[in-house]
């Protein structure tokens, strides 16, 4: 194979001005909370790596993370950072299909050090038939892929978490890229989350700049989500959290409170709960973001988001019905009343039994 | 003899009632009925401490009444009450709390502490822990007819004594009379001047009263030993006597459980409503000064404080009575801290008194009466309790004061116009 | 279990049980303690003002004459406490979103930082209240294991609820689990400890109080 080129070389290629480039460096150190002087660093950085090749492996999935990078505004910088990239396999982007297809990943992978991206859950029920691609089931084209990867970047809920495929009942015994490394079904690799349903578009290509830019993982939160991105809670950041401090909130999606724009928690928000950059970042090119829009946060960036009750429910109050409380009542009526007889019916037959005391019984 | 530990527990059985369970459901420790009691204000001993006295019920009422104490003791968790354990509370539920109340004003969540204690009596009475001098005097009174031992011929004595005094027949068993007068064996030998001042204020208001010579007594062991069945014979002659009299109304004497007993008690320990009425001599006393019937003349000019009976005020309801009649006869009463409902209680009540092996920590607790009387400046204590009194003089003579306590009735008594217009 | 699992089963299964256990255990203890009943007094009452159950239910909330003098701590300390405890449990906007999707009621809640406050004078409160049982002779003598275990769990929820409001300690998610978790510890004990005072209390002042009126003693 031939040398691939820096990504320096691959812009002036495509005509893409080093002022365009140094912008996207610009807005990714912001998107990365670092300083405005990063900048250049991040350029020359770059600027000077080689094309490191990609392999998208896309598995139980709806194509929505790969829409969110796609159809965001064009031309954004965030659909230059595949230009930056050799994106060797991505079977929705690819032209190749078939046998060409599937070969184009095997050449890959034989130069190890490439970066895995994952969008899609893994299903490994029943030997994994849910899902194939080419004959070759999900989980065996992961553990093949990851053997030699350098990194993992699951992008997307389903990557990270299993999503919403991994929703109850879970049919497929679907699960995350981690998960099965924590099982020990594939190599443990390094991974970074990128969640979100889908993810914020500029929150892959940060994530992924910030990779190429310093060639190591950022800091990730507990949930292995890059810090930069995920350390806020929504809540934290919301322009309606004021709302929230002085107990103003929207009781319908259609009061007079809505209409103020008040604080969305009693109609479901999971603000408080969920860790995303939605509320700074934003999106369709920082346009707003679903709490701006009128509706609460459905907390997809975290893990389980889909079973964890209803989304027009307010986190304080119960996710499910409570099925036991009458029975329990009842069964507390009956012990208690159960209680009551016997205890009068003791009652009555010590009365029953009571000898008149004398002078005699206060005294042995 | 036939106390035991069985007959205790079944009585107890038998006592708890929904109150009492509602109430040790209720304690949060808050020890705040200690403050309220001066068996544990004037020695500063933890174990003197109200609700703690009951700690032996507590635990029959959740072995017996509660299905998680059933549990707890057959698991071995709640260990049962034994015969040692009650002699060991014996000195916290007779010789330490003279029912006075006051616990059972103050608990935040409103313990009724003294009716619990009232009941613990019980058990403790048939299992044989009452006071050796309970037992006596409730002997005495139930074969006697008297705690103090006095018999009807003391009474004749008296009544001719009186007579020849202040001029006046006594009455004895004069059928349909308005009143029918008991005294306390207290009266009858330590305070004779009661029963000339009865004479003298009933002959003034012109009304009928007479002695009963088959219930002249009316203070009642069994109440403060804490037995229903021995507190119901010594109730039973005085109900018997006041319907054989037919009389209206029986008049209690200066002696606050009496009141309570024939008050309170004494209906539910007959097991039906009384067909006359009780009322204490001061409350007829201010009947008759609000009808005109008491007339007085000249006032003490020393400075006096009335002390409350703690069955007359917290556990009888006779509080603003005693204020009218000392204001009628004294120009300087002045009241003590927290009087009325929230008096201090002398430390002889509620069996104590009859108790000597309570008689140290008694005088001790008195240290609380005297420096409430010493606050006052009062030169003169009045009360309406002869038991009370009897304490009082005690106390004050252990700490070396020199005030005189004296009977609201023959103070009363002393100031009675001469002339009857 | 990760936190959100974690928060997913305190929400869900872990508040079907804790109501369930609650609701049982509080009826069940209250038929067994009012089923004993009590004697009719036979005695002639006396009338007096101001003389009920009722009345005593209200009048025990006030420190009795010299009372507050003796045990400042007891009262002071337990006002705030008591009072500060409502104020948290019943005007915090997320609580009355649970009473409201429980039993239907709703009412305006207070702004979080008034709530706040009051969740730190509670605590101030509670660690006060708890240093004069450790103190006070009394206090000590009288606690048993179950007054410090019964302080522990009331005093955990607004602790972790505290925590969890002002993203301290641990990430808010898991401390909203962990302050649900121990209010779902509350409920399972309260009817077992000395916590059901939250119900007998009213009880308790109303036979006090009655049976001192039928003597004509406003108690």
């Amino acid at each position: 194979m031939n040398r691939r080129p820096t990504i320096a070389e691959q812009l002036a290629r495509q005509g893409i001005s080093r002022r365009a480039f140094l912008k996207f460096c610009a807005a990714t150190a912001s998107l990365m909370a670092l300083p405005p002087g990063m900048a250049p660093a991040i350029a020359e950085a770059l600027g000077k790596i080689r094309r490191p090749s990609v392999i998208w492996l896309s598995f139980q999935e709806c194509t929505g993370c790969t829409e969110s990078l796609t159809r965001s505004h064009s031309p954004t910088v965030e659909s230059l950072i595949f230009d930056m990239i050799s994106l060797d396999y991505h079977h929705t982007l690819q032209a190749a299909s078939g046998e060409a297809a599937e070969h184009a990943r095997e050449e890959a992978m034989k130069e190890p050090g490439y970066l895995v991206l994952v969008d899609g859950s893994i299903p490994i029920k029943d030997g994994g038939i849910y899902s194939t691609i080419a004959g070759i089931s999900n989980l065996q084209m992961l553990k093949d892929t990851v053997e030699n990867a350098a990194a993992v970047v699951s992008i997307g809920t389903c990557a990270a978490f299993g999503g919403i495929p991994m929703a109850n009942p879970n049919p497929t015994g679907a699960a995350g890229v981690q998960a099965l490394m924590d099982q020990g079904l594939i190599a443990r690799k390094p991974v970074i989350n990128v969640p979100g349903c889908p993810p914020i578009p500029a929150v892959i290509t940060g994530v992924l700049a910030h990779y190429l830019t310093f060639g190591a993982i950022p800091p990730l939160d507990a949930l292995g989500r890059p810090l930069n991105f995920y350390g806020d809670s929504i809540h934290d950041r919301c322009y309606r959290r004021p709302f929230y401090d002085q107990g103003k909130f929207a009781k319908t999606f259609d009061d007079e409170g809505a209409r103020k724009g008040w604080c969305l928690f009693e109609l479901g928000c999971k603000g408080p709960t969920t860790h995303n950059a939605c509320a700074t970042t934003k999106w369709n090119d920082g346009t707003s973001f679903p709490i701006e829009s009128g509706h609460g946060c459905i907390g997809c960036s975290e893990p389980n988001f889909w079973d964890a009750g209803s989304f027009y429910k307010a986190l304080s109050a119960p996710a499910d019905p409570l099925s036991f409380a009458a029975g329990a009542a009842v069964a507390g009526a009956a012990v208690g009343v159960g209680m009551s007889f016997m205890n009068r019916a003791k009652k009555s037959s010590a009365k029953a039994a009571h000898e008149t005391a004398t002078l005699k019984d206060l005294e042995k | 003899m036939s106390a035991s530990l069985e007959k205790g527990v079944a009585v107890l059985k038998e006592m708890i009632d929904a109150p009492i369970a509602s109430y040790f459901n209720s304690c949060v420790h808050c020890g705040l009925c200690a403050e309220a009691c001066l068996f544990y204000t004037e020695t500063g001993d933890p174990k003197y401490t109200p609700i703690h006295k009951l700690e032996p019920l507590r635990r029959i009422y959740e072995q017996e009444y509660t299905l998680l104490g059933k549990l707890a003791k057959m698991v071995g968790l709640s260990k049962p009450v034994t015969d040692n354990e009650l002699e060991e509370w014996k000195e916290l539920v007779y010789n330490s709390c003279t029912l006075c109340a006051r616990c059972s004003l103050v608990c935040p969540v409103g313990n009724d502490i003294v009716y619990m204690v009232r009941k613990f009596r019980e058990g403790m009475a048939v299992s044989g822990h009452a006071p050796e001098g309970l037992i006596g005097a409730t002997t005495r009174a139930i074969e006697i007819g008297s705690p103090m031992g006095v018999k009807l011929p003391a009474v004749q004595a008296q009544m001719k004594h009186v007579h020849k005094d202040v001029g006046i027949e006594i009455p004895m068993d004069q059928e349909g009379a308005e009143y029918m007068v008991l005294l306390s064996s207290m009266e009858i030998m330590n305070f004779p001047e009661y029963l000339g001042a009865i004479a003298k204020i009933m002959k003034q208001a012109g009304k009928t009263w007479t002695l009963c010579s088959t219930a002249f007594e009316a203070t009642n062991s069994g109440i403060q030993i804490g037995s229903s069945d021995l507190a119901k014979v010594i109730v039973n002659r005085i109900v018997e006597g006041a319907e054989r009299l037919k009389v209206k109304t029986v008049i209690s004497p200066e002696c606050g459980h009496a009141y309570t007993a024939l008050r309170w008690d004494g209906a539910n320990l007959v097991g039906r409503p009384f067909s006359f009425k009780v009322l204490h001599i001061l409350e007829v006393l201010d009947e008759f000064r609000a009808q005109g019937l008491l007339k007085t003349e000249g006032f003490e000019m020393d400075r006096m404080t009335f002390h409350d009976p703690c069955q007359l005020v917290r556990r009888g309801g006779v509080v603003q009575q005693p204020r009218n009649l000392m204001n009628m006869v004294a120009k300087d009463f002045v009241e003590m801290e927290d009087a009325g409902k929230y008096n201090w209680c002398c430390g002889g009540g509620g069996g104590v008194s009859a108790n000597e092996d309570a008689e140290e920590l008694r005088l001790q607790v008195f240290k609380i009466k005297k420096g409430q009387l010493e606050k006052t400046g009062a030169k003169t204590m009045v009360t309406a309790c002869a038991n009370c009194r009897i304490i009082l003089e005690e106390g004050l003579e252990h700490y070396q004061m020199d005030i005189p306590v004296v009977g609201l009735t023959e103070m009363i008594a002393e100031h009675l116009a001469e002339s009857k217009s | 279990m990760n936190e959100m699992e974690l928060l997913n089963w305190v929400r869900g299964p872990g508040l079907n049980i804790a109501v369930a256990v609650f609701l049982l255990g509080t009826i069940w203890r209250l038929f067994e303690i009012y089923s004993l009943g009590r004697k009719q007094d036979l005695s002639a009452p006396r009338n007096a003002a101001g003389a009920s159950g009722w009345h005593t239910v209200v009048r025990r909330s006030m420190p009795p004459p010299g009372m507050l003098k003796r045990s400042p701590v007891s009262y002071i300390g337990g006002y705030a406490f008591h009072i500060g405890l409502a104020i948290v449990v019943f005007l915090f906007a997320p609580h009355i979103v649970l009473i409201e999707n429980l039993i239907g009621l709703s009412w305006p809640a207070l702004p979080s930082q008034v709530v706040d406050l009051a969740a730190v004078v509670t605590m101030a409160a509670m660690v006060l209240v708890l240093v004069d049982r450790i103190n006070k002779p009394v206090k000590r003598f009288l606690s048993t294991f179950e007054d410090y275990f019964t302080w522990a769990v009331t005093f955990l929820p607004v602790l972790t609820g505290y925590l969890a409001v002002q993203h301290l300690l641990l990430p808010y998610t898991t401390m909203l689990a962990l302050h649900i978790l121990s209010v779902e510890i509350l409920l399972v004990v309260l009817p077992f400890t000395k916590l059901f005072h939250v119900f007998t209390l009213f009880a308790s002042r109303w036979y006090n109080g009655n049976a001192n009126a039928h003597k004509g003693v406003p108690v």
